[in-house]
Order: C-alpha cells, then structure tokens, then sequence
C-alpha cells in the first residue's frame, strides 16, 4: 500500500482485540474477586482467552508490515 | 496497492529503509544454490534456523536425559527441575484437559511440541542466535498439519468417520431449519479453519515481535545518527523501548508455546468427546 495506509488500517484493527482483552481480564478479576480460592482454574482460562483475542491483533500487525 | 487516498505530509525517509518480512530470509551457511518460485528467492542448502531446529532438539534430548539419568527417590535439582517441567505439561494440559481416563496416549506428543515450541521460541532472545526459529512459516504449518491430523485421526478411531463428522458439525440440542445456517459454519471452523488459526498465531506473533524488535534496533540508529539535534534523544527513547519490548518478548514467546499445546490438548478432548 502507499503512504501509510496498512498502519492506519492496523491502528483500527486494533481497537477490538484491546476491548476483547480487557473484557476477558475484567471477567478474570471479578472472578477472582469473588472467590479467590478458584485463582488457579480461572488462570488458565484466562490466558487462553488473551491468546485467542491477541491473535486478531497480531495478524493485524503483521499484515501490515507485509502488505 | 493504490488505495486512492492521498495522504500528504508525507515524511522524509530518504536513506532509511524500514525493514520488512524479506529481512527474515536469511541466506543459507556453506554452498547453496538459488531457484525462483513465486517470485521469491528460495535457497537450496543449509540455513540457520535448519541449524537452530536441529540444535533445540538435541538440548531437550540432552537435558531431560540428563535430569531423568540418576532416578533418585529424593531427587536432587537436576531431577527436580526435569520432574516439574514434565508435570506441567502432563498435569496442566494432559490430565486436566483432555480427562484422566486416556490422556497418557498424548503426553508424549503434547510434552514434546511444548519443549520444541518453548526452545525455539526462546531462540529470539538468546544473544548470538537472536532468530526465532518460527518466523519462518513453514515450519509451523507443518506443526500445526501434524496436530490437524492426530486430533482427526483419534476421532475417527473413535466415533467412525459418519460419526466424527457429525460430532464435529453438529452443534448440541439444534433442529431444524437452524442446521442449515450452522452445520457449513460449525465444518469450516472446526475442521479446516483450525490448523491455519493454529499455526498463525504462532507465526505471527514471533514474526511481529521480531520485527518489531529490529525496527526499534534500526529505527534509534538512524534517529541518532542522521537525526537533527532535537530529534536524537528520540533515537534513545527507541532503543530503551527495545528493551522494554525484548522482555515482552520473552512474556510472549512462552506464552505462544502454552497456548498452542493448550489448544492442541483442547481439539483433541473436543474430538474424543462422547455424543451429546
């Protein structure tokens, strides 16, 4: 692309993973919150759903170095 | 691609070139010869992250050798670290996951693409060998067709191939008209849309960060060297970034590593799941 398109496109690409992961995490810290005993179970759900959202970004950032 | 916005104040880069994809194509070690496919260079011979693939196995090899050698009852440090490596992968992702009746089958598979995944990942952040084995995508295509394969192969062990396909495409408690709309989403998502996801988050986040990181490396030296007066502390700020971001990156490449094994022990549970 010319100019600097694919960064702007990669800026608004970004806004929905950031909302999805602070969802995930908020859900996480309430979790948490309420029941601190259940820390460990929650942890792994947690990462997993980062990862899960974190990849829309990623495929965001490195589509606009290639492209 | 010409997008057809003009985007003025375009700013004056002469003489910088920010680095790109092509950076990770790093030429072969001894004789090689070149061919063109696709409009790209491709090298027959021997390269370094060929070299760095064959090195991460023989250190799991050599360490885990090493930490199971003496078998004492009361394990010494070696055994102890070598011990809770191998429960975190059987405990956290086996067990847990895939259920306790038939999840010692996967260990070996899981245990061993973690420690893989894990080296090489930390590859990009050893000194001398900076190069993330798994930049290069077709090493993880062909990790994530393995995975796609064994997780289909036990289902239809399993279930039968009428059957698999029906566990696979047929979401629970759904008659109708409804099937229609869901059964060609459910097969898309499940069955081939899966090892692409797979292997592009990996792919991509070792790529990104690592160019991330040579743009941060590249981007203060030329601030600093060819910037105006005012602008050469920004060359600085570039490169305290870069080692903030390299310590992300060492976050990130385990991480990585986690979630692909997680997800792997995930499909293989969904695909061994018994009828709804």
């Amino acid at each position: 692309m010319t100019g600097s398109a694919n960064m702007i496109g990669y800026g608004l690409a970004a806004i929905g993973p950031g909302v999805g992961i602070g969802l995930i995490f908020a859900a996480y810290i309430n979790g948490v919150a309420r029941q601190p005993e259940a820390q460990g179970r929650l942890q792994s759900i947690a990462i997993l759903g980062f990862a899960l959202a974190e990849a829309l970004a990623i495929i965001g950032i490195a589509l606009a170095f290639v492209l | 691609m010409n997008t057809g916005i003009t985007l003025s104040a375009t700013p004056s880069t002469e003489g910088f070139t920010p680095p790109g994809p092509g950076d990770f194509n790093l030429p072969p070690v001894g004789p090689y010869s070149e061919f063109e496919f696709l409009g790209q260079t491709m090298y027959l011979g021997v390269t370094k992250p060929m070299l760095q693939l064959v090195l991460s196995g023989v250190l799991i090899v050599w360490f885990f050798y090493a930490a199971s050698s003496k078998r004492a009852m009361v394990p010494g440090k070696l055994q102890f670290a070598g011990e809770g490596a191998y429960g975190f992968v059987r405990n956290s992702m086996g067990r847990d996951i895939i259920g306790s009746r038939d999840f010692m089958r996967f260990v070996p598979y899981l245990f061993a693409l973690f420690f893989f995944i894990v080296v090489n990942n930390f590859f990009g952040s050893i000194p001398f060998i900076e190069f993330p084995s798994f930049s290069r995508s077709g090493m993880v295509y062909s990790l994530a067709v393995m995975s796609w394969v064994i997780y289909n192969w036990v289902g239809i062990k399993k279930h039968g191939f009428a059957g698999y396909i029906k566990l696979q495409t047929v979401p629970a408690g759904i008659t109708g008209p409804m099937l229609l709309l869901l059964v060609p989403l459910e097969a898309m998502s499940n069955l081939l849309v899966r090892p692409v996801t797979l292997a592009l988050r990996l792919f991509a986040n070792m790529l990104a960060g690592h160019l991330l990181l040579i743009l941060f490396a590249l981007g203060g030296e030329y601030l600093l060297v060819h910037g105006a007066l005012l602008v050469k502390p920004v060359g600085l700020l570039a490169w305290a970034l870069f080692i903030g971001v390299a310590f992300l990156e060492l976050l990130i490449q385990f991480l990585q590593a986690y979630v692909f094994v997680l997800l792997n022990a995930m499909y293989i549970s969904g695909a061994l799941a018994d009828e709804h």
